[in-house]
């Protein structure tokens, strides 16, 4: 039992050693604290953004600042940002590198310590890497750049493709689409733009790695991505930030466009640090025999705020969320996911799966609506939630819209306490209580850890082992 | 000295009722103990409490294996000193695959080898239980028929090598061949170490095909009769009427 209890001290110290930590980077430019007008021109013109961006961005500030905070989700902890005491800009370096050498010396080492250039050596397609506002490091296989396959940090894409850009930017979530959504569109930096041509399939994973390096940082990537006809990509993104006492926000806006017959795989494991709010609104479109899956794993941050969406509009199109939440103490998982079927013969599946523990909390809030007229829609619904002790809730909140008579839909919800015998039987076998508590969170969690890949599915499992720690007293 | 000594053992259930009063038991390495009993006797109780199962409380006495008391320790570290509990009624672990569930189970036993060890030895033994291979990579009984879910006990008997074995109710609900399939890989396991094993059960029929060396006859609490196979065929004869009301009352 010594060794347990000593784990559950080297918690704290296992994520302040391997993610928490943070270097004292000489920023080329720091917009100073609070959100205002001038701050977001000012954002725009280092950026040497085209007008039409300017005025988007300035609009959605207008929004921002109109909107009230949401009620519906965790507002005695959303009432605690100060939105006057947060950095909306931060920029590392003056360009995006295309060689490790040449990232500054201190970052580089940061995302050394992450294993990024590690990773991307053994089973990347392409990477790009963000530390606070703007991408430092960006690199894609050269067959694929050939093959017409755009991947860029979001204002190398506006700067290079600014049409594209135009053309889908805010589409799929228009800046009143809620107050964060808002948020961002005003003051974005970095993220991802994505588009793959026409029947081109990329066959290894795209990542992006982020990174909140400074205190009171604010990060609003904006993620693009469109697919063409027939094409094929899996991106994948990670996170992490220092263990900070003060609070960070993460806000981002990522839209996904699944043009006929394409396919796009969005994977994301979130594990900020637990002073960080992740608030991000995720949404995909998906035309006719497209499919769109989210994968999205939430294990970090103080209170998240995601329920990523697909809009099947074509018909046959295919949607597929995969939401997955891990709540320790302090923590609010407020996660789910929606589909809309706006189009026959459309399929969905929304699969949610949480664990609770030390008093955290998750929340499952789920969307289903069925469009008349999307005739012989299909939709199924799961979301399991597991409580590992009676301090920890889970709370569920699915709501379903069905409009057409034809569809047809299945719904099928379970809490489970952590079972009293499947800890015994484990137990008897050899294994401490605390491995025997992991093997059942790891096994409850094995359909979301199998549509990783490999290197994927073996850091999620360490890291379901990292959060057990100190899950016995 | 004695690989399991048990001494006036008295164990409650959960909800605070007495199952045990005062039991007495000893079972020597090397030995095959049959111990049986009507439903409610105390059988599966005392497996769970040498296990060392949560909800059963001692009172009183002790258990000692090879000398030391265990009642203290953790089920895993009872399994650690080499007790093994066959459950009557396994336990479903969703997402967790056979495979993993026994490599992991070594290792915490600390005896964790090769994966083409592992494979090999697992093979083995595989065949010997006539289960297919594809079992390994199946979830812990989940979807298990009551056959599968008794085989896949004696697999990790046979694997996990224990130096006590508590077999509970392992013939339960398994037909003639899964029964024989069965005892034969209990029978093996007996053969090849010097483990002592107390097969608990109902009925006759699993002693016909593992031979015990000892039989004993639990009742109200507390071994009312111990002797040989001759016992089996007596209870046979004249059912567990008899021992009941032959139980002398508690001291």
């Amino acid at each position: 039992m010594a060794k347990e209890k000593a784990a559950i001290g080297d918690i704290g110290n296992e994520y302040q050693e391997k993610y928490g930590f943070s270097v004292d980077h000489d920023y080329v430019h720091t917009i100073k604290k609070g959100l205002s007008k001038k701050v977001v021109e000012e954002i725009s013109h280092i950026k040497e953004e085209p007008e039409w961006m300017l005025k988007i961005r300035l609009e959605a500030l207008e929004i921002f600042l109109k909107k009230p905070m949401p009620t519906w989700t965790d507002t005695e902890l959303l009432s605690s940002i100060n939105f006057d005491d947060i950095h909306y800009y931060l920029r590392p370096s003056d360009r995006t590198e295309s060689s490790w050498d040449d990232v500054p010396q201190d970052i580089k080492k940061t995302f050394d310590r992450l294993g990024i250039p590690e990773a991307e050596k053994k089973f990347l397609a392409g990477v790009t890497t963000q530390f606070d506002s703007e991408a430092v490091y960006h690199s894609i296989q050269e067959t694929l750049t050939k093959k017409g396959v755009i991947f860029l940090d979001m204002d190398s894409g506006l700067k290079q493709y600014p049409d594209l850009v135009r053309q889908y930017f805010t589409t799929v979530i228009p800046s009143a689409d809620n107050k964060f959504a808002a948020l961002n569109t005003a003051v974005w930096s970095g993220g991802s733009f994505i588009y793959v041509p026409k029947g081109v399939k990329v066959d290894l994973p795209l990542q992006a790695y982020f990174r909140i390096n400074a205190k009171n940082a604010g990060q609003f990537e904006r993620t693009l991505i469109i697919t063409d006809e027939g094409a094929d990509v899996h991106y994948i993104e990670g996170c992490t930030a220092p263990s900070f006492t003060t609070n960070s926000l993460h806000s981002a806006v990522v839209e996904l466009i699944a043009l006929p017959g394409s396919t796009i795989r969005y994977t994301t494991i979130q594990n900020w640090s637990k002073n960080v709010f992740n608030l991000v609104t995720k949404r995909a479109v998906a035309h006719a025999g497209a499919t769109v899956r989210w994968i999205d794993a939430n294990i970090g941050s103080k209170l998240t705020v995601k329920f990523p969406c697909v809009y099947l509009v074509g018909p046959k199109a295919h949607g597929e969320i995969l939401s997955v939440a891990f709540a320790g103490s302090g923590q609010h998982q407020d996660a789910g996911g929606k589909i809309y079927h706006a189009a026959p013969d459309t399929t969905s599946t929304i699969t949610s799966k949480s664990v609770s523990k030390d008093g955290g909390r998750s929340s499952y809030r789920g969307l289903l609506k069925v469009y008349k007229g999307a005739k012989t829609a299909k939709s199924a619904v799961r979301c399991d939630a597991l409580l590992l002790d009676p301090e920890s809730r889970s709370d569920t909140y699915p709501t379903m819209e069905v409009e057409e008579r034809t569809a047809s839909i299945a719904h099928e919800a379970t809490v489970s306490k952590i079972g009293e015998e499947q800890l015994f039987y484990l137990m008897s076998r050899g294994l401490s209580e605390k491995d025997a508590m992991t093997m059942v969170v790891n096994g409850f969690m094995e359909p979301f850890i199998k549509t990783l890949p490999l290197e994927y599915a073996v850091e999620m499992n360490r890291l379901i082992e990292l959060e057990m720690e100190g899950a016995v007293g | 000295m004695d690989l399991l000594e048990i001494n006036n053992l008295w164990v409650n259930t959960h909800d605070n009722k007495e199952i045990l009063k005062g039991l007495n038991f000893k079972v020597n390495k090397g030995e095959v103990h049959a111990l049986m009993g009507p439903n409610g006797s105390g059988k599966s109780t005392l497996a769970f409490a040498v296990a060392g199962h949560p909800k059963y409380t001692v009172t009183k006495g002790e258990v000692l294996l090879n000398g030391e008391n265990i009642l203290n320790l953790k089920p895993h570290q009872r399994a650690s000193k080499g007790v093994f509990l066959a459950f009557q009624y396994p336990v479903a672990i969703p997402g967790v695959t056979v495979s993993n569930f026994l490599r992991h189970a070594l290792k915490a036993l600390g005896r964790e080898s090769e994966l083409k060890d592992f494979r090999k030895t697992v093979k083995a033994k595989l065949a010997e239980l006539k289960i297919d291979e594809s079992f390994m990579s199946r979830n812990i009984n989940e979807g298990f028929s009551g056959g599968e879910k008794k085989r896949l006990e004696v697999l990790q008997l046979a694997i996990l090598k224990p130096k006590l074995a508590l077999m509970d109710e392992t013939d339960s609900g398994l037909d003639i061949d899964a029964l024989k399939i069965v005892a034969s890989g209990i029978e093996r396991f007996a053969q090849e170490s010097e483990a002592g094993v107390v097969l608990i059960t109902h009925y006759q029929r699993l002693l016909n095909f593992v031979k015990p060396r000892f039989v004993h006859i639990l009742a109200e609490g507390k071994i009312v009769a111990s002797g040989d196979t001759r016992l089996v065929e007596q209870l046979e004869r004249e059912g567990y009427e008899k021992f009941v009301t032959k139980a002398p009352t508690p001291a």
